[in-house]
């Protein structure tokens, strides 16, 4: 299959493969932002074409993973309401929140449905006028334009029964907070490419230059990501640290205008709450005052919503790099996909659930 | 509704009174009856079913005997490549297939939601007979029970099979050895993904069938080569992923894959792209595993590739005495992963 038989092409991995066993002088700890890769790493095997001096960390880039439990409990409370159908991407059905996940919920009678885009949430606003849905509006920069498109969409035909529930966060901010934790020991980054396919990387390059890291913007096909970390590598070895672009078969530096200007039409940054991190300033999108009556947490009585993190869990030091999932008491024990105390053991592009798949040995 | 006594004289006024299933149909009496002359023994008609006894009394040259009972409630009931119908037999004849069994003979339950069209239903019943006739099966009894609406989704089907297993046949976990080869016997993943391509209006530039088709013709091609054939599994739900740890974790033994020999069709590979499914975890409604000797293993796959079903046969991996209990795969690219049981249902990923 075109575009994807060629990034998963064995003597090209090799190749490359071959080319960072030369040039790897030093240990090197690289992180991939994205969830997308970090699946894509664990499920191809692609760690052990890499030299031991090279360790890779992964990265808060899973949008159900750092979707804070507050929010998976109001998003299960909307579900609850009575006339009210609920609307989702379907890997946040199986979230935990604090007493159920919206899968449980939706077993207990609630109207939850999995959609595959936010326009199909619009689409079931307009068939059923009577009853009011919610579409649960998370992800990073990538799913920001469909989010807001449907926003823009349902003001448009004049919707009255349609709002989102918005959990959007941002990733530069989130690199950033990384790097400017005493603890980082994050080497270089491999950017993520889909987010970069939206948002373009300039922003980048003064990260890059105030924390002297070397940035590349990653496909996210095993081959891609070998590439990846062929260039992050050329540039520690070398002492440089550049911003560069792996992806640019999908990535333009200035990103893509019209996808930019939807989200800057309906929603504005704010500072979010990531999910094992805490609060990050600036690290979020949410609804704009002129698309108010949109906004599930302003239709709907939402305040008051608090939640308490398993203490056994410790999500947020692997979501910042510091840990590894294996390195966890609870992880494959009393952590599970089927009993998650956390969300990356949820998602599978989450961390934890992605070396529970694919790389237990015991 | 194989009862006794039904009104052949009433039955063509009163059924041409209804064109669907009502409450009425279910109760037991002349409706109930019609239904069954006009629908059920119509199609499957045959010596047995005929009798109208409470069960079929059967004859079986076999001292060992597979029985193996499955239901169906697939939505929607019409999709590319097959429907309920064929799906219900095919499932059934697949189950019996896998112990190594030949088929003796089918019973069919059918749950009717109140308000299905006859004709659909007739449809259905047409489809199930031409899937018996293929593999020169018979349904020989069954029941119908019809529900108000809301209380079932249009029609689900249980069907039951036994069949006859030849003595110089042994199909069993505790067979496998170290260095058994491992047969996969065609592309996976079409049925998971043509039931989701329709079930979300997705539609591809070639259209993915679903690969319902009984295997029992493809198992008897096998077994004609060789009684090496260790274990046969069909991957239904759950997909190839699910089969391999089951074999693996009752056999105690390890399993290595190579993903490059798993073939895929390119269009369901494609869906199962857009929907960040794993085609390994994908049902599948007309494939099987077989674990084999290794010294058989070219004979039983040349004759396979010489079946229609067995076309794509390919060796796809080894028992191995390592990775206990677990099945492991070399990647595409050369590394190595777990491909571990699945915890729930595969969801749609975000992006």
């Amino acid at each position: 299959m075109k575009y994807l038989d060629e990034f998963r092409n064995v003597e090209t991995a090799q190749i490359l493969s071959e080319k960072i066993h030369a040039i790897t002088k030093h240990p090197w700890t690289i992180m991939e932002i994205c969830g997308g890769q970090t699946h894509s790493i664990v499920k191809s095997g692609l760690e052990m074409l890499l030299p031991k001096e090279i360790s890779i960390v992964h990265g808060p880039g899973c949008p159900v993973c750092v979707t804070p439990l507050e929010m998976i409990d109001k998003a299960i409370l909307l579900a609850q309401i009575p006339n009210l159908i609920f609307t989702s991407f379907g890997d946040m059905l199986r979230v935990p929140g604090s007493s159920m996940d919206l899968l449980q919920c939706k077993a207990n009678g609630a109207d939850v449905r999995i959609v595959y885009s936010p326009l199909d949430a619009v689409k079931i606003a307009e068939k059923n006028p009577k009853k009011e849905i919610v579409f649960f509006a998370v992800g990073f920069e990538t799913t920001a334009p469909a989010n807001a498109m449907a926003v823009w969409q349902a003001k448009k035909l004049g919707l009255q029964n349609f709002s989102v529930l918005c959990s959007h966060v941002l990733v530069p901010p989130a690199m950033e907070a990384i790097l400017s934790s005493p603890e980082n020991h994050v080497q270089g980054f491999l950017a993520a490419g889909h987010v970069c396919s939206v948002m373009g990387f300039e922003e980048y390059f003064s990260m890059s230059k105030k924390y002297r890291i070397p940035i590349v913007v990653t496909g996210f096909e095993p081959v891609d990501i070998l590439q990846g970390i062929l260039m992050v590598i050329q540039q520690l070895e070398e002492g440089r640290c550049d911003v560069e672009n792996q992806y640019a078969r999908v990535v333009r530096k200035e990103g893509n205008s019209t996808a930019m200007e939807i989200i800057s039409r309906v929603f504005e940054i704010s500072s979010r709450t990531w999910r094992g991190i805490g609060e990050i300033s600036q690290s979020g999108y949410q609804v704009k005052k002129e698309f108010l009556s949109f906004d599930a947490e302003k239709k709907f009585p939402l305040e008051g919503i608090q939640a308490q993190e398993s203490k056994d869990c410790i999500a947020g030091e692997i979501l910042r790099g510091i840990k590894k999932p294996y390195e966890c008491k609870a992880f494959g024990t009393f952590c599970k996909p089927e009993h998650p105390l956390g969300a990356p053991m949820v998602s599978s592009e989450g961390a934890c659930a992605a070396y529970f798949h694919f790389k237990r040995t015991g | 509704m194989n009862k006794k006594d039904s009104n052949s004289n009433q039955c063509a006024l009163q059924s041409d009174q209804y064109d669907t299933i009502t409450l009425a149909h279910g109760g037991g009496g002349k409706l109930t009856h019609q239904l069954i002359e006009n629908v059920f023994q119509k199609h499957f008609s045959n010596q047995l079913l005929n009798m109208l006894h409470d069960g079929a009394i059967i004859q079986s040259q076999y001292e060992r005997l597979a029985f193996s009972t499955d239901s169906y409630v697939v939505h929607p009931l019409k999709f590319p490549g097959g429907d309920i119908g064929s799906l219900a037999v095919n499932g059934t004849l697949n189950d019996l297939a896998m112990c190594g069994a030949k088929p003796v003979a089918l019973s069919a339950s059918f749950i009717i939601e109140e308000g299905m069209s006859l004709d659909e239903l007739e449809e259905y019943v047409r489809s199930m007979k031409k899937s018996a006739d293929a593999d020169s099966v018979q349904i020989v009894t069954g029941d119908t029970k019809v529900v108000p609406r809301g209380k079932a989704d249009r029609l689900f089907i249980t069907t039951t099979g036994i069949g006859g297993i030849p003595k110089e046949r042994n199909i069993s976990p505790e067979n496998i050895a170290l260095g058994d080869a491992v047969i996969l016997s065609g592309t996976i993943g079409d049925h998971g993904m043509a039931i989701m391509s329709v079930r979300e209006g997705l539609e591809f530039e070639l259209e993915i069938s679903s690969d319902t088709a009984s295997l029992c013709s493809l198992v008897e091609t096998m077994f004609s080569v060789s009684q090496a054939i260790h274990v046969l599994r069909d991957p239904t739900r759950g997909g190839v992923a699910s089969t391999l740890n089951e074999l693996a974790e009752s056999s105690q033994k390890g399993i290595l894959i190579y993903e490059c020999n798993i073939p895929v069709q390119s269009v369901t590979r494609a869906a199962c792209e857009i929907f960040g499914f794993d085609p390994l975890y994908v049902a599948n409604e007309g494939k099987l595993i077989a674990v084999v000797k290794s010294s058989e293993a070219e004979k039983i796959l040349s004759a396979m590739k010489n079946h229609p079903l067995g076309k794509n046969a390919q060796i796809i991996g080894e028992v191995v005495d390592r990775h206990c209990k677990r099945v492991v795969m070399k990647t595409t690219i050369g590394g190595e992963r777990v491909v571990d049981m699945i915890s729930g249902e595969q969801l749609p990923r975000i992006c």
